[in-house]
């Protein structure tokens, strides 16, 4: 019997992602299962399920208590070939998929997000399950997220429209949006259903075929939506997914001969690995979202409450397992103290906890390699000679839990002011002008988002204008939505995921141009 | 309207009758001038700045319009009932192409309300400038007796999508779905005093929406005769917008390369579909002479076997008029086709006693200049002439005021493509005919009407553009 609980979520969420009215009035977030049984752990190829070739599984981690969760099957080289195959077959001119009216795509994906919908109390469980993160925020905003992804490239399917070119000479000329083909996606841990969502629904909107490896430390909430794929009638064999390691199934599916395109959203290092191999095999399409260390600048007349709680859910939200993590607060002078002061305040005051616990803020790191990379960086702000502010230790006694870290007095050289962290420790700099915190801010490889705060209509576009950023919040921090193209400058990536620019990565442009005895106007 | 369905005072009502049978179905409230006021205000205040309506997410609107097609969808066996009792449009074709084809455009819709797009401009100086796509405000809609409810889906879908207020006046022949419409509306959970329906007269209701001063943008279906009444009314009124689907006499042109079944067979439910009464029929159908005689026969061959009968009727092809008076008006065409020196083929008559069919009928021999071959006839005659070049067929086909369709059918890609560039009209059939899609642009050139309905086209007529430009310190590219 489950009981109903009111969250305490009111200050967050509505800039999170503004759920629908009826999440407040329904007030409620059903009371969590913290054991959800896990029904699917195989790789799912031609809308089969199936043992990995070798037979090999590994394990998946509960991060909260370090426990195994259950064993998956472990894709490997055989299993990519096998899925390739698959994911090639159901793109075959004539095929189902391909013969299959656009808007009837659109109508599949959109009963893709209703039973999506009908089961999201469950999968938020299972995200929270096997990533961490507090089941306050898998329900109300990752699943919510998740459904209107969907529904929104599902519109979009019937949408993407070629041209009609007026040429020189006497040619009819027209454009085709075509689907690329069998697309490769690789998609990380930290938002694991979400990640899934923003990869499969342009993919799949615009007729392209799907061979997704999703992260071995979330396997499971994919393998639940494949069933899903299922269960509302996509064709077999346009959706295949893959639980797997990187270097042996991300690898094999990044160098495939067979592979026309390959997305991946991860860290900027492997990054670069994929690009390689897009290079040493046969120069597949590669769009690349990959990590930050993103400025959010805050100005003097900023309001001050307002900044510190933004700064505070820009850089702490999701453990800091964010891409665009806002981990370089520049402050400007006159209001740095009280910034710290009040940042200090708000740290210890956050929640770490059980991710069951409707309470929790913060959850567990993702596993233990990321724990143990995060001390790493801790300590290292400490020799260089940060000044801890609070935090900086280890927050339980089993799970990956770090207490909440704060960082005064940073200087633009240190490791933890270059280098993505990537977890709850938060770094604050000082700064005087406008020029020199835009040419700090714009002082790194990467460019995936930046904020400014402010209340001056002047500062507020020249900051924005300047930034070199491929999203730029005002007066707010990690505001998404479906409708809108995100995605990195220089490292941090390229292309860009989510709105209407989010399909060209997913198309290719075919020009017809036919002969005609006259050409008019 | 919100607060009820009913108007104040339980005053004037008209009848909805059942053309089959010429019998009364029920009676329907009548509205008029005050009960417009009523309505349009209440669209004002659902359009007020931040309101409910204006302040919902776009993707919130499309998720209305969404759940109003799943709820046609659920009902859609008892509104095809409606539909084809109200109407007289055989029961099947209704069930299979009308209500799909209203939650098609109803979906379609839905999908687009959050991907309004406006832009980001490089203008020149020390600017930021970028364009907004809002709605235009209280939108009056005057939609036709031919397809109800799939009228309905083509005004109300883009109309919401781009976050407008409504004030639809159902024809007061076909009431009857529109009605319940309204009702799945309210269900859907949309804010009252966005969306209002008005069964009523075109003389008095649709009259004092045309001219209403608190109306911003009126559309209108029907035929082109009161099209103009429309435009003028709203430029002696407030130069309220104006869209307008009027009528066609819609060229058919034949080669004699066509695949001549298919041609045959699209000629002819290119006309008759709908017992004729489209905007889109292919009413004048030219054969090149080489193969004239032939078609001429498998036409006359196909009319004189077409089923004409009950709506409800699984085997009926072809059901009644919509009324009396549009009976009379055919009969009459067919007459001065007769006199005028047309070869019938076949029908020609009324049929039967009750309700109010007619005889599919077949004319040769017409002659470009006949009364048959120049107005729109809006009933089952098929006419058929023949022509010699392409040259010739393209000069008579665009010989007319109207410009809404054309088709043509041959195998040959030069001819296709040069008749396809020749003709003046809003949608060009090439080797199909009433090949309508959701995701296509319809309308007219020329007297079949202004503006684009459908496609992404049909958005641009719900939006107002608003240019934004603000000073900065200074621009870089």
């Amino acid at each position: 019997k489950s009981t109903m609980i009111r969250t305490v979520f009111s200050r967050s969420l509505p800039r999170l992602c503004r759920p629908p009215a009826c999440h407040y009035s329904a007030g409620a977030i059903p009371e969590p299962c913290s054991q959800p049984e896990v029904h699917y752990d195989k790789l799912f190829i031609n809308n089969q399920w199936e043992d990995a070739a070798s037979g090999k599984t590994f394990p998946t981690i509960n991060p909260a208590t370090g426990e195994v969760i259950c064993q998956v099957a472990e894709a490997d080289v055989a299993d990519v070939d096998k899925a390739v195959k698959a994911a090639r077959d159901a793109f075959r001119w004539g095929s189902p998929w391909r013969r299959m009216d656009a808007s009837h795509r659109g109508l599949l994906i959109n009963r893709l997000a209703d039973a999506i919908e009908r089961d999201s109390a469950y999968l938020a469980e299972l995200e929270t399950l096997d990533n961490g993160k507090p089941y306050a925020m898998s329900y109300t905003m990752d699943l919510p997220t998740v459904v209107k992804c969907f529904r929104y490239h599902a519109g979009w399917a019937d949408k993407w429209e070629g041209k009609t070119i007026p040429i020189d000479g006497d040619y009819f000329c027209y454009t085709r949006h075509e689907p690329i083909g069998v697309c490769g996606q690789i998609i990380p841990w930290n938002f694991p259903l979400l990640m899934q969502a923003w990869k499969l629904a342009p993919a799949l909107a615009t007729g392209n075929t799907v061979v997704m490896k999703v992260a071995e430390q979330t396997p499971l909430t994919a393998l639940y939506v494949a069933s899903l794929i299922k269960e509302v009638g996509f064709p077999e064999g346009v959706v295949n997914i893959l639980p797997g390691m990187g270097p042996s199934a991300g690898a094999a599916l990044a160098r495939h001969m067979d592979v026309d395109k390959l997305a991946f959203t991860g860290s900027t290092e492997v990054g670069h690995l994929i690009q390689q191999a897009s290079g040493s095999s046969n120069l597949k399409k590669v769009t690349l979202e990959l990590g930050g260390k993103s400025p959010n600048i805050i100005l003097s007349d900023a309001n001050m409450e307002d900044a510190v709680e933004q700064a505070h859910f820009g850089l702490f939200f999701s453990q800091g397992q964010c891409c665009c993590a806002g981990s370089r607060i520049f402050v400007q002078a006159d209001i740095y103290d009280e910034f710290v002061e009040r940042s200090v305040e708000r740290a210890r005051r956050r929640v770490v906890g059980n991710p069951f616990d409707l309470k929790t803020e913060q959850g567990p790191q993702v596993d233990q390699e990321q724990f143990n990379k995060i001390l790493g960086y801790i300590s290292s702000g400490k020799r260089e000679g940060a000044k801890l502010m609070c935090g900086g230790g280890v927050a339980a006694d089993r799970g990956y839990f770090i207490q909440p870290t704060v960082f005064g007095d940073v200087q633009d050289n240190m490791t933890i002011a270059r280098e993505e962290i990537f977890g709850p420790v938060m770094q604050i700099m000082k700064f005087k002008t406008l020029e020199e915190v835009v040419t700090r801010a714009n002082d790194t490889k990467y460019g995936l988002a930046a904020g400014v705060f402010t209340k001056d209509i002047d500062k507020a576009s020249y900051v924005s204008n300047g930034l070199r950023a491929g999203t730029v919040w005002v007066n707010c921090y990690d505001v998404f939505a479906s409708q809108a193209p995100f995605g990195g400058y220089k490292s941090s990536g390229n292309g860009r995921e989510m709105g209407e620019y989010g399909l060209d990565n997913y198309t290719e442009v075919k020009t017809v141009i036919t002969k005609v005895p006259q050409k008019n106007s | 309207i919100p607060g009820g369905c009913l108007t104040e005072d339980l005053g004037k009502v008209f009848p909805a009758y059942n053309p089959a049978t010429g019998e009364q179905i029920c009676e329907v409230q009548e509205a008029d001038k005050a009960d417009v006021d009523k309505a349009v205000q209440s669209a004002r205040v659902a359009f007020s700045l931040g309101s409910v309506w204006r302040r919902m997410d776009a993707s919130e609107r499309g998720r209305l319009l969404s759940k109003l097609a799943d709820l046609v969808e659920r009902d859609s066996v008892y509104l095809a009932t409606i539909e084809s009792l109200n109407s007289g449009k055989p029961f099947l074709p209704t069930l299979f192409l009308d209500l799909q084809g209203t939650i098609k455009t109803l979906r379609y819709f839905a999908g687009y309300a959050d991907k309004i797009h406006g832009t980001s401009i490089p203008m020149d100086g020390d600017y930021l400038t970028f364009t907004r796509y809002e709605p235009i405000g209280v939108c009056g809609q005057i939609i036709p007796w031919n397809f109800p409810l799939m009228m309905t889906a083509w005004k109300l879908g883009p109309a919401i999508a781009c976050g407008n207020t409504v004030v639809l006046k159902p024809a007061e022949e076909t009431p009857l779905t529109c009605l319940y419409m309204a009702a799945l509306v309210k269900e859907a959970g949309f804010p009252p005093g966005v969306i209002n329906i008005l069964p009523g007269f075109g003389p008095t209701a649709g009259a004092a929406i045309a001219s209403h001063m608190g109306i911003d943008k009126v559309a209108f279906t029907g035929s082109t005769e009161v099209g103009k009444l429309i435009q003028e009314a709203a430029g002696k009124s407030n130069l309220k917008r104006v869209t307008l689907e009027l009528g066609g006499k819609s060229p058919n042109i034949i080669f004699a390369d066509a695949d001549l079944d298919l041609a045959v067979e699209q000629a002819h439910q290119g006309v008759f579909f709908n017992a004729g009464q489209c905007c889109t029929a292919g009413s004048r159908i030219f054969v090149e002479e080489p193969i004239y005689d032939e078609f001429v026969r498998r036409s006359v061959e196909r009319a004189k076997r077409r089923i004409v009968g009950n709506p409800f009727d699984p085997t009926t092809e072809q059901g009644p008029q919509i009324s009396r008076e549009q009976q009379n008006r055919v009969l009459g065409f067919i007459q001065s086709g007769i006199s005028e020196g047309a070869k019938m083929e076949c029908g020609g008559k009324a049929l039967g006693l009750k309700g109010f069919f007619i005889e599919p009928t077949v004319f040769s021999n017409v002659k470009d200049d006949m009364r048959i071959a120049r107005e729109e006839i809006f009933g089952p005659v098929q006419l058929i002439m023949t022509f010699k070049t392409i040259e010739e067929v393209i000069e008579r086909a665009n010989n007319t005021d109207y410009g809404l369709v054309a088709a043509v059918f041959t195998n040959n890609i030069n001819k296709a493509m040069t008749i396809t560039t020749a003709m003046q009209a809003g949608t060009v059939w090439i080797n199909c005919f009433n090949a309508l899609s959701t995701q296509c642009p319809f309308g007219g050139y020329k007297m079949s009407g202004n503006g684009r309905e459908l496609g992404e086209s049909g958005l641009k007529e719900y939006s107002e553009v608003k240019t934004i430009t603000m000073k900065m310190v200074t621009k870089n590219s």
